[in-house]
């Protein structure tokens, strides 16, 4: 059933909604983003740079995956294009002692908390099913993405209530305070999981931003059905400070994150943010959007593209036509590095199945390892 | 001391050797749980160690993941066996595959206890026997204790386990009493293990069903039956050692459970005990089990529970081959 009408959702338009620069790459702050100024005018023109060079390069490296799917070199692949700016701009808010929990398009996250993109391919692929250690420090504190939706929203909860517990947020000393971050769809925000992760959020006052990013789609299904309410009344519902905020700005999306993680790691308890947000691709590569959205709201979209409006901001800021030039550089430099490393992946040992179901030994685990090493041997020499 | 006892003890051990022990669950603080299995150790340990959650049983269950990703050792109280499903989701694809999942770097220490199965006389959804759901899942571990000593320890052992635990309380035998021997080393966590001797036929179950195993064993024997009797114990890895050296001695077995008899624990044993000992038995391995219908209201448990005569049925079947 589709609703009989659309809802009243906030659009980046909405005086609301926090936007600090405009779809023509200006900067002029929405009503309710004059707060968020300062945090904009705390950035030097290297932040800013490297905010573009963010979206830049994994926008390629996203293209990149896209084109090694069609290849038959991934199983699957959801791309990220689109999204860009709220990622980068919520990554980039995070200090390195926050954990940050994405569900599976969070590509731009891992990619800046340091996770290396081939894992997510390997995922994809078929080769894991996780693939990275988030306590690695390399890895940034990112935790592996989850398929089941909404689930990963208690995982963060219940590590930010260990947080409290532990005295590791609300101590006073940004440097040591912790939070959390837990990303999700709108599609995901109907799942009973997310409400529930609010209960125990709200009730034990977690370190915690809750961040959906809405690209009002989930598959076929538009935003009007997840909710018939703005999805940002959800938290302030539950008792959580909540703000909507345009998610294709990546200065917006950078300052309300990074304010919102302050308040959660001073012990504020936790925040929400909508971001408003298009996902301009397919939902995965096994998706094909022109049967369920028109052409007029794509295109309406790709006017407010988030790459075009930060280069559009930084030309206006002077930045430099060789500045560009490297991050087209690096972009490519990325993307064939991901080409030459996958279609290098090998394959993977039926040993894998068994490893690691359980952390101490299990008879029945071992029982069937030996069992399927005795019958491969069976087969040496000949081709199965 | 009774099994409820011999658990409070157990969780008060485990929580005073260690302060990464938490218990979280419906009730269980002020109240000490709707079977008291908690009592008392909100006031001793604190609030924040004995946690009153909300009402929300998948947000028990996945915020208790991510306290084990912090370092915490969850112990999670399900507040009866029908309600565990809620929280479904987060046990199996979750709870049960994280360590998979993330190739053996984040370990997933939670422990479920889950009082479950019938003999009190409730009402729906209050007397199930969820066990097979959870024994079928790969990375989960699944036992249930049956006497006051193996409730006090393995509580202790699961708790240990660097894998996530369901631990079944068999909620009929709360107030049966036994010697609970607090110095003697414990019998491994996945350990079957014989608890009457016998000749003619193996009898085998777990939970409250060995309580009813050993009455049925009393009662053949005053007919000249000898019955031997194992207690699984452990659903999740089986351990079939003792299992099958009865079986080799005895040439019979009868396995008993309330649970519906249609792919359950009882069908995986006898199938099993089928294959590793065939040339030593004299009958079909017999199961006794609840019907394969919903747990019926209070009124009828009397008959969908296997009793003594039920099982003394097949001992006479397996007898008669
Ligand atoms: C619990 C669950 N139900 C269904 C699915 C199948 N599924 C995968 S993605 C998706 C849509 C999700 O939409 P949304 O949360 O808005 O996130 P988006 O993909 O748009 O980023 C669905 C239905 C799933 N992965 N998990």
């Amino acid at each position: 059933m589709t609703p009989p009408e659309a809802p009243a959702h906030g659009t980046s338009e909405h005086p609301d909604v926090v936007r600090l620069l405009d779809a023509d790459g200006s900067l002029s702050p929405s009503a309710a983003a004059e707060a968020y100024l300062p945090y904009i005018e705390a950035l030097d023109d290297a932040d800013l740079k490297t905010f573009y060079r963010d979206m830049a390069v994994i926008r390629a490296f996203d293209q990149q995956a896209t084109h090694l799917q069609r290849q038959g070199q991934l199983a699957l692949w959801p791309p990220s294009f689109g999204q860009e700016a709220a990622q980068v701009g919520s990554a980039r808010a995070a200090r390195a002692q926050d954990h940050l929990f994405p569900s599976y398009r969070e590509h731009a996250v891992c990619r800046i908390r340091g996770v290396d993109p081939v894992d997510i391919i390997r995922l994809m692929r078929g080769l894991t099913h996780g693939g990275w250690d988030p306590a690695d420090p390399k890895n940034g504190n990112t935790h592996i993405y989850t398929l089941v939706l909404g689930a990963q929203a208690l995982h963060a909860t219940g590590l930010a209530m260990g947080m409290v517990f532990d005295g590791r947020s609300g101590t006073g000393d940004p440097d040591r305070d912790a939070a959390v971050i837990v990303y999700y769809g709108d599609g995901a925000s109907s799942q009973g999981d997310v409400h529930e992760a609010m209960v125990f959020a709200a009730s034990y006052r977690t370190p915690e931003v809750f961040f959906l990013q809405n690209n009002h789609w989930a598959i076929s299904v538009p935003v009007a059905t997840q909710s018939r309410a703005p999805l940002v009344q959800r938290g302030t519902g539950y008792g959580i400070p909540s703000v909507q905020v345009d998610g294709n700005d990546v200065l917006a999306s950078y300052a309300v994150t990074r304010r919102a993680l302050d308040e959660a790691r001073g012990g504020d308890g936790p925040r929400a943010i909508e971001a408003l947000t298009y996902r301009m691709g397919a939902h995965t590569t096994s998706d094909d959007p022109t049967k369920y959205r028109t052409s007029d709201e794509e295109q309406s979209w790709a006017r407010r593209d988030p790459i075009a409006r930060m280069r559009a901001y930084l030309e206006g800021r002077g930045a430099s036509a060789a500045f560009f030039a490297d991050v087209e550089a690096e972009s490519r430099a990325v993307a064939d590095d991901a080409r030459v490393r996958t279609n290098a992946l090998g394959g993977i040992d039926a040993e894998a199945m068994f490893a690691h179901v359980y952390s101490a030994p299990h008879p029945l685990i071992d029982e069937q390892r030996a069992w399927l090493a005795a019958y491969e041997a069976t087969f040496e020499g000949e081709t199965r | 001391m009774p099994i409820a006892k011999a658990l409070n003890a157990g969780l008060r051990a485990a929580m005073s050797a260690s302060d990464r022990v938490l218990l979280m669950g419906e009730d269980i603080g002020r109240l000490g749980g709707v079977f008291r299995v908690t009592e008392g150790l909100q006031a001793e340990f604190g609030e924040r160690r004995v946690l009153d959650t909300p009402l929300a049983e998948s947000g028990i269950v996945g915020t208790a993941i991510g306290l084990a990703m912090g370092g915490f050792r969850p112990v999670i109280e399900i507040q009866f066996d029908g309600f565990v499903f809620p929280a479904f989701d987060q046990i199996t694809t979750q709870l049960a595959k994280i360590t998979n999942r993330h190739e053996g770097a984040v370990q997933m220490p939670v422990v479920i206890r889950i009082p479950y199965g019938g003999h009190i006389g409730a009402v729906e959804h209050h007397q199930e026997s969820p066990e097979t759901y959870f024994a079928h899942t790969p990375g989960l571990r699944v036992v249930s204790p049956s006497t006051p000593n193996d409730a006090y320890w393995m509580i202790q052992e699961a708790i240990e386990s660097p894998d996530p635990v369901v631990f079944l309380e068999p909620k009929a035998r709360y107030w049966q009493k036994g010697e609970v021997d607090l110095t003697a080393p414990a019998v491994p966590l996945h350990a079957s293990r014989v608890v009457r001797r016998g000749t003619d036929v193996t009898l085998v179950g777990h939970g409250a069903m060995v309580t009813t195993l050993l009455q049925a064993a009393a009662l053949a024997e005053s007919e000249g039956t000898s019955c031997e009797v194992v207690d699984v114990r452990s659903l999740s890895p089986v351990d079939y050692g003792p299992l099958l050296d009865s079986v080799r001695r005895t040439g019979r077995m009868v396995y008993a459970q309330e649970a519906p008899g249609f792919v359950s624990l009882g069908s995986e044993i006898a199938a099993t005990v089928t294959e590793k000992a065939f040339y030593a038995l004299e009958a079909p391995v017999l199961r006794v089990s609840g019907f394969d219908t919903p747990f019926p209201a209070a009124k009828l448990e009397g008959v969908y529970l296997p009793d003594p005569d039920r099982i003394l049925e097949a001992v006479d079947r397996a007898l008669a081959y």
